[in-house]
């Protein structure tokens, strides 16, 4: 058994940690809210921008000429992977979830035999996938310097996709994130953004609209911007989640360290007790033999 | 029979105006200015950098914009744009802060013919404001 000494030392240590998981998940959870307010607030902007590239698209006349953001090279030989995680760690599963959807969409491809190539945002996937897949990483981007998630990091990789995507390194490209339903439920996402897959939606309104200039020339302007958008969709829906997950996972570890320091205190006044009933057994038996 | 309709502005960040006594506005469309009052037809445009104009009972607005897309549809003007500045709030130092980015840009010889021109845009526009 432990000694009096070092029961009280772990105790202590138990404590400290308990504290530090303590003003992690207060922190956490103001900053969810904070992510979580921006996240909301950003959607109205991607929604829009569906719902215009949507109607253009129904509009356009000539699906063969349509440019390639939306219809495609024609082939599907390489896949290019935007793995999005966070930058910090003691988050709970957030990372990994992302990892694990990747990965199984890694095998998929790297099975149906086409080339992978892969881009990760935030260092922690950086540092989980390049393991087994380091090969492959051909960027890794972190904003470590930025608070919040803003546009212009969004556009910074939204332009750096685009640039490969017109170079024709890639044929399809993909979005990994974590989609925020409540603070104990993240959704891992794929995200298909190149080319776009619109298939399935309808167009909310059969109305036909007057396009200035014509719809291709607007088009070719508005899907790199879609992109950026997109991916700035995920990077706000991504802090909001990561902040939400690292709550769930403070307040379970701040919850563990209570219950921990309950049994060691319990072990603790035991082990005294049993000192002190032994001492005075040995006083009692001492003064009965005289 | 009220010649009033509704403009909202999108940044990526937030829902950045919302307004419903909008009488007309201007925008700089990708192919000239363009005024928009109600019941106009249903449409669709990008803008470049420019001034958009909103007139309204409760006062006229001027925002700066870089880029953007507008739609028009069933009496509501949705302007979705990155970059957009009230210019009430725009002082010296942020205007020349901006010119300054936009001449660098306009300067860069490995750009395309688009985005030259778009940065002109930028400079023209912002030495205007002066």
């Amino acid at each position: 058994m432990a000694s009096l000494d070092d029961l009280k030392k772990r105790i202590a240590s138990v404590k400290s940690t308990q504290k530090i998981t303590k003003a992690m998940k207060m922190v956490a959870a103001a900053k969810l809210r904070r992510a979580q307010e921006s996240a909301e607030k950003g959607r109205p902007y991607s929604e829009k921008m569906n719902n215009v590239i949507l109607n253009l698209s129904n509009g356009i006349s000539d699906k063969e000429n349509a440019p390639k953001l939306l219809s495609g090279t024609g082939q599907e030989k390489t896949h290019l992977c935007v793995v999005m995680t966070s930058d910090r760690g003691l988050c709970g599963g957030f990372n990994s979830n992302i990892i694990k959807k990747a990965k199984s969409y890694f095998a998929k491809i790297v099975d149906e035999g086409k080339e992978l190539k892969i881009i990760t945002v935030g260092s922690k996937g950086n540092d989980q996938l390049k393991r087994v897949y380091g090969d492959k990483i051909i960027e890794n981007i972190s904003f470590k310097e930025s608070k919040n998630a803003n546009y212009f990091d969004a556009d910074k990789v939204g332009k750096m996709v685009i640039e490969k995507f017109e170079a024709g390194e890639f044929d399809v490209c993909t979005i990994f994130y974590n989609q925020f339903k409540n603070v104990i439920t993240q959704i891992p996402q794929a995200q298909q953004i190149i080319p776009l897959n619109n298939e399935g939606e309808e167009s909310s309104s059969e109305e036909s609209y007057e396009f200035e200039p014509d719809e291709d020339e607007i088009l070719s302007n508005l899907l790199p911007k879609n992109i950026s958008t997109q991916i700035f969709k995920a990077m706000l829906e991504n802090s909001a989640s990561e902040q939400g997950s690292r709550m769930s996972a403070m307040d379970n570890a701040t919850r563990n360290a209570g219950e921990m320091v309950d049994k060691l205190t319990i072990e603790y006044n035991r082990s005294r007790q049993a000192a002190i009933t032994k001492e005075l057994i040995e006083i009692i038996s001492g003064a009965e033999s005289l | 029979m009220s010649e009033e309709f509704k403009v909202e502005i999108v940044n990526p960040e937030k829902s950045f105006l919302v307004k419903d006594d909008v009488s007309e506005v201007v925008v700089p469309a990708f192919e000239g200015e363009m005024g928009i009052l109600k019941d106009h037809i249903s449409i669709i445009s990008f803008l470049k950098p420019g001034i958009i104009k909103i007139l309204s009972k409760s006062g006229d607005e001027n925002y700066y914009v870089e880029d953007g897309i507008v739609e028009f549809k069933n009496n509501n003007l949705s302007i979705l744009t990155s970059t957009i500045f009230n210019l009430a709030d725009m002082d010296k130092s942020k205007q020349q802060d901006l010119l300054k980015q936009a001449e660098e840009e306009a300067n860069k010889t490995d750009i395309n013919d688009q985005s030259k021109y778009l940065a002109d845009q930028k400079v023209e526009v912002l030495k205007t404001l002066n």
